[in-house]
């Protein structure tokens, strides 16, 4: 009988423990809203199938136990029960599978209109390079990675000299405009991370990968790590903010670009 | 060579292989020590698995300690917690969970339950344990090598695991962990080989393959699995190693490390994840396949039912075992790779829950009009049930594309992948040596610290992962030394994470009961017989308990019937041996 009660209690608990948690996600900050709604989609079939299944076995237990004098059927197979039961699974199935992929192609699919902003990793520090007035990135290089050139912009590339370059500070960005997030790395594996955000992805050093968001409120929002990087995983922060318009502009007036770092010669310290 | 007779019925001859005194030990150490014999080696490789695996579980108690309390135990620094986290990662993955599962109840239970003499080659079989051995003592050794091992994460990712900002990444610890993954494979290699071939010719007559018990259905197919996934590690050792020691570029590009430009450049980060988890999703399998197989014979014993749908059964892990070599890269979605990939894994990866779901019914399909005896053995495959099935659809969170990219890389994949791949192998592990170690030893473990054991390691594990998927709903990153103030770290979380590392220090500590019961019953246990649990599969038809060497005496036993026939209506008995003669034909075993 204990066991029959445990085992009802962890299905009972388990839901009422996903119910009444205080742990629950961050409020959503950008258009990935359809993210959470796939989440929650996934819990509901999911959490149907942990509770059926795991009273079932509760009830099993309490009716089919051992008593003395009873014998188990004798039941190899149930063609048709068996072929019903993968049926239902795969409609399941097919019911998470179908938004979320749905959803990726939406992901993967970056609005022509979205701006660049380049995240640059490294050991342990969050770096951005934005777009000057001719609204485009220059080209950067591992190799080009100097004391001076923290980021590795070339300096050959005109496209690249109107750069904005922060260097370990926040980076500020408009609410209600797509943005296609670059992300560099000129050591290691990381991570840009913004729980708010719900869209990661690592940055790998060699690569350019990309992930993009729209925000859709201001605010100030951590930038975590999430890929380990080494000891140093854990204090790599950085800080975001997501700001009106004006506000965006007025912030945006007062960065620096790559000639004017270059020739102020601030060496910039990493850490 | 004697004929086989076509129809199941005809009187089949006795098998012609003797007990050959060639290969009989005739000294103490050839007897325990370099042993050929599978039941030898098993145990082996079982203790010394169970050894590496204690070590393991003490890391976990240290990096709980940290996580519970930051700050208060000072000589757990962010170098040590990163080494302690993959060692642990490694050791139960590889060391302990592969060596136990395969080395160790493949040893023992492949030759015994097919009726087989030992393994096909026994002396390749005792060299597999002894590099086996090897490669652990290489694995320890990095505790004590300058610099301590390497804290890379048990995933090893370049470049961090070579450079200075990891721990051991410029010292011995990632040169001795690639090392020793390498003897690993190596050695198990050997004994993987033997496995198959020993399934697929030392059979005794009449044991179809499919009348084979699913654990051993389960145990082959991971070894197939092991024997093709293994090498993608191996290769990726080999090259890590290479631009660790020789400065080759395999998987380094360009780095500037620290404001200094590295040696290094050309070589592809991402490819040696693709190897990693090339071999890494099948991994995951070749630790559930035996698990599956092994808890269904343990739920169809103990409930005296036969397996229900076994053909479904048999062919649920073949499939699951191929389409493990497609899904791979849903541990990359944010990894930085082609996004496009992102539909195809995405698929593959969720129609591998449609057979594991297949695997699930049937299971407790098994139960239902079942005779069912809480015995230990059963108590653990109900436990197994319960974190499986959690685990297995939390799985379907990751490995659907975009719901894993807030989810991937916090502490909800923690929690996920413990309960799928840790927690509930482990249900299957303890449920096993409750069930075979009557035949291992000739005596029963104890009941009572047995029911103890079960109840606070089920219970306290599912306290322990079930909450923790929440921290990482939340967006708690893993592998943080300390997440200290964020916005996924409230006052709420902390006390969590109190409760988290409490109940992992009770956990363990239910471990050293197991432990004690398993020293204690080998002298004061209950004689057990030969077959305490009146189970129909050949390992518990032998003459002797426990099996001498040669396993079956001067004649191997012949099988008539599949591995199920309990409580078939009309016999005597609520269980027939597989090589009881059907003279009436009364086991519904399908057609084979």
């Amino acid at each position: 009988m204990a066991v029959v009660v445990i085992l009802a209690l962890v299905a009972v608990a388990s839901v009422l423990f996903h119910l009444l948690s205080p742990w629950w996600w961050t409020p959503i900050a950008s258009n990935w809203q359809y993210i959470d709604n796939t989440i929650i989609i996934t819990f509901w079939i999911t959490g149907f199938v942990f509770v059926a299944v795991v009273l079932f076995v509760a009830y099993c237990v309490l009716r089919f136990r051992h008593r003395p004098g009873t014998r188990a059927d004798y039941e190899p197979e149930n063609r048709k029960l068996e072929f019903w039961l993968a049926t239902v699974t795969t409609i399941g199935v097919v019911a998470m599978l179908a938004p979320g992929l749905f959803v990726w192609d939406r992901f993967v699919t970056v609005p022509d209109d979205a701006t660049e902003v380049e995240v640059v990793g490294q050991q342990w520090l969050w770096s951005y390079r934005l777009p000057g007035a001719n609204g485009k990135l220059g080209t950067s290089e591992t190799r080009d990675v100097t004391a001076e050139n923290p980021l590795g912009v070339n300096k050959n590339d005109p496209a690249g000299l109107d750069d904005i370059i922060i260097q370990g500070g926040e980076l500020h960005l408009p609410i209600g405009k797509p943005v296609k997030m670059l992300l560099r790395s000129i050591d290691v594996l990381h991570d840009f991370y913004v729980p708010e955000f719900r869209a990661k992805m690592d940055m790998v050093p060699g690569m350019v990968t990309y992930f993009w968001i729209t925000p859709t409120r201001t605010g100030t929002f951590e930038v975590l790590c999430a890929e380990l990087c080494g000891v140093g995983h854990p204090q790599m922060r950085g800080t975001v903010i997501v700001d009106n318009e004006a506000d965006y502009q007025t912030w945006l007036e007062q960065q620096q670009t790559f000639t004017q770092m270059m020739a102020s010669g601030e060496t910039p310290t990493a850490n | 060579m004697v004929n086989i007779p076509s129809s199941i019925n005809d009187p089949i001859p006795p098998a012609e292989v003797e007990d050959v005194e060639l290969y009989h030990p005739h000294s103490w150490w050839t007897t325990y020590v370099f042993s050929q014999d599978a039941k030898v080696i098993a145990i082996q490789y079982s203790l010394t698995a169970i050894a590496i695996g204690l070590v393991a579980l003490v890391l976990s108690w240290l990096m709980r300690l940290q996580l519970g309390f930051p700050g208060v135990f000072t000589f757990i620094d962010a170098d040590r917690y990163y080494q302690f986290i993959t060692m642990h990662g490694m050791i139960m993955v590889i060391y302990l969970l592969t060596a136990l599962f395969l080395g160790g109840f493949g040893n023992y239970l492949i030759p015994l339950m097919l009726g087989a003499r030992d393994m096909v080659f026994p002396y390749a079989n005792m060299l597999s344990y002894w590099i086996y051995l090897l490669a652990v003592l290489v694995l320890v050794a990095g505790f004590f090598a300058p610099g301590g091992p390497t804290g890379a994460g048990w995933t090893l990712y370049p470049p961090q695991a070579v450079l200075s900002g990891t721990p051991g990444g410029q010292d011995w610890g990632i040169i001795l962990m690639l090392s020793s993954l390498i003897l690993f494979i190596i050695g198990f290699t050997m004994g993987g080989l033997n496995y198959v071939v020993t399934v697929l010719q030392g059979r005794a007559r009449g044991m179809t393959l499919m009348r084979m018990p699913l654990t051993i259905w389960g145990i082959f197919t991971a070894t197939v699995m092991a024997l093709l996934a293994f090498p993608a590690l191996f290769v990726a050792s080999v090259m890590m190693l290479f631009d660790r020691v020789l400065g080759t570029s395999f998987f380094m590009p360009a780095i500037a490390e620290m404001g200094a430009q590295l040696q290094y450049g050309g070589g592809s980060p991402i490819l040696f994840q693709h190897l990693f988890w090339f071999f890494g999703h099948p991994e995951v399998y070749i630790v559930a396949l035996p698990a599956f197989g092994i808890v269904s014979d343990l739920i169809s014993v103990h409930a005296r039912k036969n397996i229900f749908g076994y053909r479904m059964m048999v062919w649920a892990i073949v499939v699951i075992g191929a389409l493990s070599f497609v899904v791979w890269a849903h541990h990359m979605y944010v990894s930085g790779m082609n996004p496009n990939f992102g539909f195809f894994f995405a698929t593959t990866t969720l129609i591998i829950a449609v057979p594991t779901a297949i695997k699930v019914y049937n299971w407790v399909l098994t139960l239902w009009r079942g005779d069912i005896h809480l015995t230990i053995p059963m108590l653990f495959a109900l436990g197994f049930i319960v974190t499986f099935v959690n685990g297995g659809l939390t799985g379907l969170f990751l490995g659907n594309v975009v719901v894993d990219v807030p989810l991937s890389d916090t502490m909800f994949v923690v929690a996920h992948f413990h309960m799928v791949m840790g927690v509930a192998p482990i249900m299957v592990i303890f449920g096993a040596i409750y069930h075979w170690y009557p035949k291992i030893t000739g005596r029963m473990l104890d009941e009572t610290m047995g029911r103890v054991h079960f109840w606070v390691t089920f219970l306290g594990a599912y306290l322990i992962f079930f909450p923790m998927h929440y921290l990482g709903l939340l967006g708690a990153p893993r592998r943080y030394h300390e997440i200290g103030e964020s916005v996924v770290n409230p006052p709420s979380a902390h006390d969590l994470n109190v409760f988290i590392t409490v109940m992992a220090l009770i956990v363990g500590a239910a471990q050293i009961l197991f432990l004690f019961n398993a020293a204690w019953s080998l002298r004061r246990g209950k004689d057990a017989g030969g077959n305490p649990w009146r189970a129909t599969t050949l390992e518990w038809q032998t003459p002797t308990t426990p099996p001498p060497h040669g396993n079956f005496g001067k004649e191997l036993p012949v099988v008539y019937r599949w591995a199920y026939d309990y409580s078939v209506p009309g016999a005597p008995e609520d269980f027939i041996p597989q090589n009881e003669p059907d003279p009436e034909h009364r086991s519904r075993e399908h057609a084979t």
